[in-house]
């Protein structure tokens, strides 16, 4: 084992992976959502109720507290990842 | 009247607004860089058209959160007037200044074509110049119009006769909610529409009722220095 798997390891530990998903709240129209419906209706999957199309960030974040990286992300989705006025989302810390 | 344009990466409609304010106004505008933290004392900020930062996460996201952006919206709560066109537009409701959200046109498709456009309200700042009801011939262009925003806010709005600019005889291109074409804020000082008036003010644009518009903002010595 070199010094730079070293380093490598780590710095992978002392890293939050995060998953922050955001999607359309119920009631605001999804036109792109409605034509990937009507494509696989196309495309033979019948039965496709509806479809409603969303974002998904992954993120890295620096240290090991998983409820400061919690409270952050949210921060982060209010001020820039999701517009609050049309899209919910949900974080996951994996 | 001072004026000033803001100028961010990716817009591409500066020039034509810059055009049309040194054209209406009679002197050309300041331009206001992205990184700017201070704005000149001026009487009129406008936030033109393009696709600031390549339209990334959400139209007018990126921008809206940049230091100059700050600046407008201390400038605004001072009482200067603000227009943002286009994609100006979307970046004054990601930024907060106006409500609601833009959404991908319900057709899914770029609109760029002429539409009519009702003056839902002139008795405001930006469009005194029209009379009220007047349709107006005016060019769109734009992937992202779809005006939305939540019960109360539209009841608000539409109380509150801040529905500027309605899509008027079926030419709603977007998908817009109640055909909003343009809205004001409460203060009656911040204007957004997705029109493009700055593109329709002189013969050689095949006409010229974008005009009422700036004429409107810049004051009765516009209209003697543009008589014509």
């Amino acid at each position: 084992m070199n010094d730079l798997s070293v380093i490598t390891k780590i710095s992978v530990a002392s890293m939050i992976k995060a998953r922050v998903t955001v999607t359309l709240k119920n009631g605001v129209l999804d036109p792109q959502g409605k034509a990937i419906e009507h494509a696989l209706d196309g495309l033979g999957f019948s039965g496709v109720g509806s479809v409603r199309q969303g974002k998904v960030f992954d993120l890295e974040l620096e240290g090991t507290d998983k409820a400061k990286a919690e409270a952050d992300l949210k921060a982060m989705c209010d001020k820039l990842l999701a517009n609050t006025v049309i899209e919910n989302y949900s974080v996951t810390i994996t | 009247m001072k004026s000033a344009v803001v100028v961010l990466p990716g817009l591409n409609r500066d020039r034509d607004m810059i055009a049309a304010l040194t054209k209406i106004g009679g002197k050309p505008p300041l331009t206001i860089w992205q990184t700017d933290t201070e704005i000149p004392d001026v009487d009129l900020i406008v936030i033109p058209g393009g696709f600031s930062y390549g339209d990334y996460l959400r139209c007018g996201a990126i921008a809206a959160r940049m230091p100059v952006m700050r600046a407008v919206a201390e400038k605004a709560a001072k009482g200067v007037m603000v227009i943002g066109v286009c994609n100006g537009f979307q970046i004054l409701v990601e930024a907060g200044m106006l409500p609601g959200a833009l959404m991908r046109n319900a057709s899914l498709k770029f609109v760029c074509r002429e539409v009519k456009l009702q003056v839902a309200n002139a008795n405001t700042a930006f469009t005194r110049s029209y009379s009220a009801g007047q349709i107006i011939r005016c060019p769109v262009a734009h992937h992202d119009g779809n005006y939305f925003a939540d019960p109360e806010t539209l009841a608000r709005l539409e109380g509150e006769g801040q529905v500027v600019f309605r899509y008027a005889e079926g030419t709603n291109p977007n998908g817009s909610i109640n055909d909003i074409a343009g809205i004001m804020n409460e203060g009656g000082n911040v204007l957004g529409l997705m029109p493009h008036p700055e593109n329709l003010i002189e013969h050689a644009h095949g006409g010229s009722d974008g005009r009422g518009l700036f004429e409107s903002v810049l004051g009765e010595q516009s209209r003697i220095l543009t008589e014509a």
